[in-house]
This record gives structure tokens, sequence and C-alpha cells, in this order.
């Protein structure tokens, strides 16, 4: 058993930058599935979000407001109001740390308009902000490299949980296949989104919310699942990411008669509406018919009149993705996209300090911590804005290193049963691997995929989403007769690979289960059969979580409204 | 459309001594990269064929593998460019010992980055409320080296790497580069100092595998180049590899006479003047580098041949001479 003060799972900008945190103070561990610098916070591309007020005034008192109102009022605000409060000192700390950023005329940090934001608060590097932000924390690492130790490429199985506080991970080496315990006084999660169930994603293979499912197996509930944000411009077919910043510097939307047809979803955001508007428009455009190609099932976003130059500098990698996923130069022509499965507004619930809710009336877990995006804080609520994910992340990793530093000088490392929790480890694995076994995994993962853009995806409706549940049921049946081939040790990924599957295959029914219940349209989640929505029944967050045989049960949590009451999300 | 053979190296520990190409058969799909083909591989025909993924979108460098003979991403490889004569040929990167099938072990790279100090060391003698100020134009000299994302295909390919596991390799030169050239950093002269000694920036030969392969904008190459220029450009050139440049320069240039001037360049010439000639150990030490060119074939050839583009060469030591005066005023 191997043994620190603290477990970090993940090492994104969340995970990294809380480590920053505790390096050097205390003796703390990073477990990775990937190298820190192949986190999924490496493809963000346009922006991290900051009232810097380089471009123009701006505070974050209105960085607030824009957020509150694009989370179309499910947000916390009282999060909401720390996150935007610190935000600019945040990115200052990022710059002072060596980040990469892109400059005004007056050498400061550059800043353009972004989607829902009212003035121009994204801080950039060109087009790969995420990239420059990661590995700058990366690069932190090795500065603190005898402070921090890295489990580079281990794989997290379980959380150890027991009477109401976190004790440690288990864990697996990929290398060895050697199944592992780390025990800790405090465990943080840093493990990123779950957008990888849908067909048509901008996520890494990577993103199979592992860390929300070791939460949600070990008896603690998940906040908001339904809600899953499509961003609107994915690569036609492929997902792959075309930065809003395509958009921030002024491209236009077109659909297949070559209309600006923004125009009448949002006369005067335009294409920088927030992205559950554009994202329906889209929809819109294509079901009744306006989409772009023979099938009549794209758009476009047309850059060519930002001009040569301007592409060059300002969007170097997505002009490059075009080219290398469709053939396509934006210099010359306009990119087919469509909307794409982007960003988990849910996730597992957690205090303003980053501390995990083991209930809807807020009591905690000792010792547990979430933050980025596999964590539901609610800084985005049902919709969040872009720009907005990479400064949570950033933002509460760094609290909740000070946060954890708090709790673990006084706290004791708890008993666990060591033999007994990898115990239930192996056993899962081992259940994969000599179960009789006739199921193609390739098979269920497709037909998941397909069943999760066609049915819970822009729209949904209620008999789409009785068809997707009846189908996870049935998908999740056969995975328990899956095949795999590799019984090998080292370096299986066949098996990792089923594991992320099962975890796909539960949280996907949380998302139904959420969005099934949920009889109102807000932010990202769009009921056809309910377009308003309903503030009398549903502000409120859904907490979910499996009770003792195993089915959903779905509770709920206010919201906390501190300054602004909700009002009609116009733009 | 035909199937396309896709010769794909194998190797696991506990069964095979060597590793071997396997051969699978696939119908590339419209559009496909070579990425969805491995994966079709794997979740169709093998599900034991191993390799890392995660973007898919050429940002993470998970991906790199060696797509005939060359370092690739293979999620930015359009599947049918890379074949020929109907096959692909898939094998894991050089320079780095085998874990498994396509698998490697990148400790070593790792470990070669980890070796240039890769963090910004600013003046922290400043209190600072806002961020440090930085031109446009000294943000350019850091942003190519700034885009590396660390797939090592140019550690996986470069030449010397192959002779000498000592030498730090291009993606940690790249980016010792964007420290070196970053305004706020506090130790530029120090950082030139380490880069300077032996295994450092002078032991590159230029052979521009690095640069060729390199998916992003940092083509290490460049970056040593500049390396080089700043060295030159704070005189540290107390080192064998500073010494070759002015070797080369004196060879090139036509100062020595008899030893090859106009634009002859003797390259056996230029290690002895670089470890200078009394230095009997220095000289002496070349020879394992020679006899190890030697096997590998990539030795200089014995009578000085006339390197191209003479012309760029010397235009590059006018200005790098008129630097130097520049410099010196
Ligand atoms: C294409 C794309 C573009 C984006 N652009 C922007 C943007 O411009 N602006 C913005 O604000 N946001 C953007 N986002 C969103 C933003 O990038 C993410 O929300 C944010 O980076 C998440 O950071 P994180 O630290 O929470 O997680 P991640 O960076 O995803 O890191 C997760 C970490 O958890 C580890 N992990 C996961 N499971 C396991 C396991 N089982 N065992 C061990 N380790 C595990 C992974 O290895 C990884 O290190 C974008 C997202 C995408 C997909
Ligand atoms: S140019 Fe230099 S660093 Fe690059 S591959 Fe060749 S020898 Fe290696
Ligand atoms: S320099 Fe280029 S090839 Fe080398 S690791 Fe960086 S991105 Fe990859
Ligand atoms: S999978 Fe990330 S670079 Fe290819």
């Amino acid at each position: 058993m191997r043994k620190h003060d603290v477990v970090i799972v993940g090492a994104g900008l969340a995970g990294l930058r809380a480590a920053l945190e505790l390096a050097g103070k205390v003796d703390v561990a990073v477990v990775s599935k990937v190298y820190p610098s192949r986190s999924h916070s490496g493809a963000a591309q346009g922006g991290v979000a900051a009232a810097m007020a380089n471009e123009s005034d701006d505070s974050p008192e209105l960085h607030m407001y824009d957020t509150v109102k694009g989370s179309d009022y499910l947000g916390d605000q009282d999060a909401i109001e720390i996150m935007t409060r610190d935000a600019p000192i945040t990115i200052t700390e990022m710059e002072h740390l060596g980040c990469v950023f892109s400059r005004d005329g007056e050498g400061r940090i550059a800043q353009r308009e972004f989607g829902g934001h009212s003035k121009p608060r994204a801080c950039y590097a060109a087009d790969r902000t995420g990239h420059a932000l990661l590995h700058t924390l990366y690069e932190q690492s090795f500065k603190y490299k005898k402070d921090i130790t890295f489990y580079n490429e281990w794989y997290l199985l379980d959380l150890i949980y027991q009477d109401g506080s976190a004790r440690g991970v288990v864990v697996m080496d990929m290398k060895t296949g050697d199944i592992e315990v780390i025990h800790a006084k405090a465990v943080l999660f840093g493990t990123g989104g779950y957008g990888r169930a849908y067909k048509i994603t901008s996520n890494a293979f990577a993103n199979t919310g592992d860390g929300i499912m070791a939460t949600y197996r070990a008896g603690l509930p998940l906040e908001d699942m339904e809600f899953v944000q499509f961003h609107p411009t994915g690569l036609y077919q492929q997902g792959i990411l075309m930065s809003e910043a395509a958009r921030g510097e002024g491209g236009y939307l077109l659909n297949g008669n070559m209309e600006r047809f923004m125009e009448r979803y949002a006369k005067s955001r335009m294409e920088l509406a927030p992205r559950d508007i554009v994202s329906r428009a889209e929809q819109t455009e294509i079901n009744e018919g306006r989409g772009a190609g023979p099938k009549k099932d794209f758009i476009y976003v047309d850059l060519r009149h930002l001009g040569r130059e301007k592409i060059l500098e300002k969007l170097p990698q997505i002009r490059q993705l075009a080219i290398d996923f469709l053939g396509i130069d934006c210099i010359d022509h306009p990119i087919p996209i469509q909307p794409t499965a982007h960003y988990s507004m849910g996730g597992i619930p957690a205090s303003k300090d980053c501390e995990v809710y083991r209930d809807e009336k807020g009591t905690i877990v000792k010792g547990f911590y979430a933050a980025g995006e596999c964590s539901c804080i609610s800084v985005h609520g049902a919709n969040r804005l872009g720009t907005n994910s990479l400064l949570d992340a950033t933002v509460f990793g760094r609290r909740a290193g000070k946060s954890i530093l708090n709790y673990v000088v006084g706290a004791q490392h708890e008993p666990v049963n060591e033999a007994e929790v990898k115990r239930k480890a192996r056993k899962r694995i081992d259940d994969l691997l000599y179960t009789p076994s006739t199921e193609s995994a390739n098979d269920i993962r497709n037909e998941l995929k397909g069943t999760m853009t066609n049915h819970v995806g822009v729209y949904r409706t209620k008999d789409g989403l009785a068809t997707a549940h009846k189908k996870l049921k049935e998908l999740q049946g056969r995975f328990t007769k899956v095949r795999v081939e590799d019984k090998g040790k080292v370096f299986n990924t066949e098996i990792i690979e089923a594991l992320e599957l099962s975890n796909m295959l539960t949280y996907s029914e949380l998302i139904i289960a959420g969005a099934e219940a949920r009889t109102e349209s807000r932010g990202a989640h769009a009921r056809v059969d309910f377009p308003k929505r309903d503030d009398v029944n549903w502000m409120k967050h859904t907490m979910a979580s499996a009770d003792a045989d195993g089915a959903i049960q779905l509770k709920y949590k206010p919201v906390v409204v501190t300054k602004h009451q909700p009002e009609e999300r116009k733009y | 459309m035909a199937k396309t053979k896709f010769l794909v190296s194998r190797y696991n520990a506990a069964r095979d001594t060597k590793p071997y190409l396997q051969e699978f058969k696939l119908e590339i799909p419209q559009g496909a990269t070579l990425l969805d083909c491995i994966n079709l591989i794997k979740w169709t025909q093998d599900g034991t064929l191993t390799y890392r993924m995660s973007c898919r979108s050429a940002i993470c460098g998970s991906c790199s593998m060696k797509v005939n003979g060359h370092a690739r991403l293979a999620c930015k490889t359009q599947a049918a460019e890379a074949v020929i004569d109907g096959a692909i040929t898939i094998e894991p990167m050089g320079n780095s010992p085998l874990i498994r099938d396509l698998v490697v072990d990148l400790e070593p790279f790792f470990d070669s980055i980890d070796r240039v100090k890769p963090f910004l060391v600013p003046d922290d003698s400043k209190q600072w409320k806002r961020e440090t100020l930085q031109s446009h134009d000294d943000y350019r000299k850091i942003e190519d080296a700034s885009t590396c994302i660390m797939c090592a295909s140019c550690w996986s390919d470069c030449n010397v790497l192959g002779v000498d596991p000592r030498f730090l390799g291009p993606a940690a030169l790249a980016k010792a580069q964007r420290f070196v050239y970053d305004s706020r950093d506090n130790e530029t002269r120090d950082r030139i100092e380490f880069l300077s000694r032996t295994t450092g920036m002078w032991d590159c030969t230029h052979c521009a595998e690095c640069a060729t392969r390199c998916p992003t904008d940092a083509k290490p190459l460049f970056r040593i180049k500049e390396l080089r220029t700043a060295a030159m450009t704070y005189k540290i050139t107390d080192n064998n590899g500073a010494r070759h440049v002015l070797a080369f320069r004196e060879s090139v240039g036509g100062f020595l006479p008899g030893v090859g001037g106009g634009g002859l360049l003797n390259e056996n010439y230029v290690p002895i003047r670089s470890v200078g000639f009394f230095n009997l150990d220095g000289i002496l030490s070349l020879i394992p580098v020679g006899i190890r060119m030697i096997i590998r074939g990539k030795n200089p050839p014995i009578l000085p041949h006339i390197i191209d583009k003479i012309g760029e060469v010397r235009a590059m030591f006018r200005r790098f001479n008129d630097y130097r005066k520049e410099y010196r005023k």
C-alpha cells in the first residue's frame, strides 16, 4: 500500500493547479491515466475568461451577471461570484508562472469576444489557450518534482469511501497491470468530463467520466447530469471542435441557402449568442430542411471575409484541423459543421471550497474534494459560457489546494481494508476477462453513442428519451457478456476501454433519467414537449444516486440565488 | 475499394523474443485517419493491439508512431495518403525502449525535458499586481516553441540520439529555446551556458529530421539554430560546439589557406579544430564518435565536398560577423 497525505486523481488544469498549491507543504501524489501534458485541458482552444479589462471596461460583477444569465439561472450565484472575483488574479498568476499568452498593443494579455460575454473577456494564446495553460502547469511540475509524486499512466478504479470519509483510491499501474491502493488523508478528483458517450463529440477518448462513476459506485450522488452542452461548431461528422474563437473573431454561420440565419434567433448577439441557443438554431435549420450539403445535414462556418492574415495569426490551429480532417482550407472555403457534444455541466456535487456533498442537504464527505469539469459546484448551471471552464478548472483547482491544505494539517489516515478494496476492484476486472463472452464492445459502444446523439442530444422528447432508456437497459445487459480478448497484464488497453465503456453505460442512464424527469427547457436541456423554462417547479438541481438495489433515485436541491433574480433570457 | 494491407509491429514480452510485423487487411473508410483505421482493427479484428491515443485531434501528442519508417501522429495522417504499394507499415517510435506493440517507454524522453529546467524563472524581486508586459514581437519569439505537444516524434527520429543517448534531444532543446528567448526569464545566461555543454545544442548535426517530423510549429532544428545565435550573442563560445562554428566559419569562409577555403567544407578538419588542436584528450575522445558514425554509415566523406547553397551559408556568416561587430561596440 502506498501512502501520501493527499492523492489527486487527474493531471489536467484542475488537478495540476491544486498540486502546485500543495507542493512542498504536504506529501502530494498525482495519478493520471495519460501523461499530464496529454490531459484534455490541452485541447481547449478559444480562451479563458477574466475581467482583466485590457480591451474595454469590464468588471467581475458584469462577468458574474453574464455567467448567471448564461447558466439560465441554474448556476449557484455564491460560487459564480467567487469564480469571477478570483478570475483576474488567477490568470495573472498563470502569466507569472510563464504562460505564453497572446499580447495586445500595450503588451498586456490580449482579450477577445466570446459567446454570452458582454465584453471582450477571453484571454487567449492564439487558438490553443488550454494547451498554453496546461503546459505552463506541467512545466511547474518539473520545478516541484521532488515535492509531487506522479503516477503517470495509472488508472483510477475505485474511490475508497467509508463511513462518511474518503480514504484513498484503488488504482492500476497500466505498465504492469498491478492493482494498488493509495492511502491518503484527502482525495481530490479532477478527472474531467463525460462527453465521450455521444457519437458526435469534441471530447478526447479519455473523457469517459471515470472519476464521476467511481464516486457514484461508492454510493454518493451526482448533480445535474442531464445538462450536457452541445457546441455549435463541431467538424461535420467528426465532432472535432472548431473553436468559438472562429465566431469571436468575426466568423459567420450560414445555412444551405447561404443565409446568416442567426438573425432570426438572436438578433443582437447573432453568432455570439450563448452555445445552447446557437446549437438549437442550427438544429432547427437542419430539421426544417435548410441545412447544407446533399443530405442537408450540416451548417457552414464562414471565415473567408476575415482574410488570410487574420486567420493565420489568430486561428492557425482550427485552419489546420479543417485541412487535416476534411481537406478544406478555410481561407478559401466555408467549413461544414454541426452541433457536437462538448461539455459536462453536471458532475460531483461540491461546495465553493470543493468539498464533496454526500446528500441534497449539503452534508460534506470528510476528505473528499472535486474540481474542474468532473465537479458540479455549480458555476455553469444549465449552460456554460465559453471560456468559463478553463477558468473554473484553474480557479477551483487553486481553491481546492488551499482548502485541502487547511484540512490535512489536522487530519489522520483513516483505516483502510486493503485486501477487501483490492479484491472488489480485481473482481470487476476478472468478471470482464473470464465470464463467457459473446458481445462485441465495439457494437455496444457504437449503439450507445448513436442512441445518445439521436435521442438525448440538442432536442429531447418524452418518447425519444424513453426509447433511449430502453436501449440503455438492453446495452447494459449485453455488456455483462462483453468480450475482452486481451488477457495480458502489460498495458492492457482493451481492459481499460471496457472499464470506460461500463462507466459510459452507467452515466448515460443518469443523463437520460434526469432529462426524463425535468419537464422544462433550461439552458442545454431542451424538451420539445416542454419548451418553456419553469421557475416555479424547476429552479433546482438534480441529485441522482443509486438506491440499495442499484436503481436510480432522483432528489433535488435548491439553487443558490444571491444577487440576480431569474428573468427571461434574451440576446 | 480494395483492402489495404496494414503491417503492424507487434511485441509482447511475455511471448515474443523480438518484435515482428503482423498483417491486417482493412478497407480504408473515406476520410479516415490512420488512427481511425488502427482503432477499427483493434475494435473489430484484434483487441490485443496496443497503442496510445486520446484527443484524436493532433493536440495531445499521444499517438505518434512510425508510419512507413518515419514518426507521425496517427490522428493527423489521412490513411489513404500513407498507402505505398497497397500497404502501410506501422512501427513504434524509435530511440525509446519498447513496452508493447506500439507503446514505448517515454521516461527517457520526459527526463530529457526535465534536464533543461523547463520552467520560467522570473525576476521575483519585484512585487506584482498585474501581468508582466511582453511585446507582441517578444511573444512571437517564443510562440513557435510553445506549440510543442510533447509527442516525441522528433526524439524518435533524431539521428544523434541514435548514436549518443546522452544528447538532450530536439524537444528539450526546443523547450529550452522557449525560455532562453522569453523576455520574462531571468536566467538566460545560465541556461545558455548549460545548453552549450557537451550533449547540448552543439551536438545536433542539423540532419533536420526533427523539423521534418514535428507536427507543430515547434520545429526543433530552427529553435536549436536560435539557441546557437543566442550563444554567439552572449559570447558563450568557450566550448567545443561554438569553436566548431568558428572553425566552420574559417573553413567555409576560406580564412585558413590550404584547409578548404572557397566553399570546401572539410568535415574531418572541423571536429579537430573544434576541440582545439592542442587538446589531445579531446581529440582522442572523438574517436568513438567517428567509429560509431562509420558503423552507422554516417561518417563524412574523406574528401572535402562543396556544400550545397554555399552562397547562403556565406551570407549567414556575413550577417554573423556584422552581428559580432555590432555586439562588440
Ligand atoms: C475541444 C475542446 C475545446 C475546449 N475549449 C475551451 C475553451 O476555449 N475555453 C474553456 O474555458 N474551456 C474549453 N473547453 C473545456 C475545458 O477544456 C475543460 O472543461 C477543462 O479543461 C477540464 O479540465 P479538467 O482539469 O477538469 O480535466 P481534464 O483536463 O479533462 O483532465 C482530466 C484528467 O483526469 C485524468 N483521469 C480521468 N480519468 C482517469 C482515471 N480513470 N484514472 C486516472 N486518471 C484519470 C486524465 O488523465 C486527466 O489528467 C474545451 C473542451 C474541449 C473538449
Ligand atoms: S536536426 Fe539535430 S536535433 Fe534535429 S533530429 Fe537532426 S540531429 Fe537531432
Ligand atoms: S518538438 Fe515537435 S515533434 Fe518534438 S515533441 Fe514537440 S511537437 Fe513533437
Ligand atoms: S490522439 Fe492526440 S495527438 Fe493523436
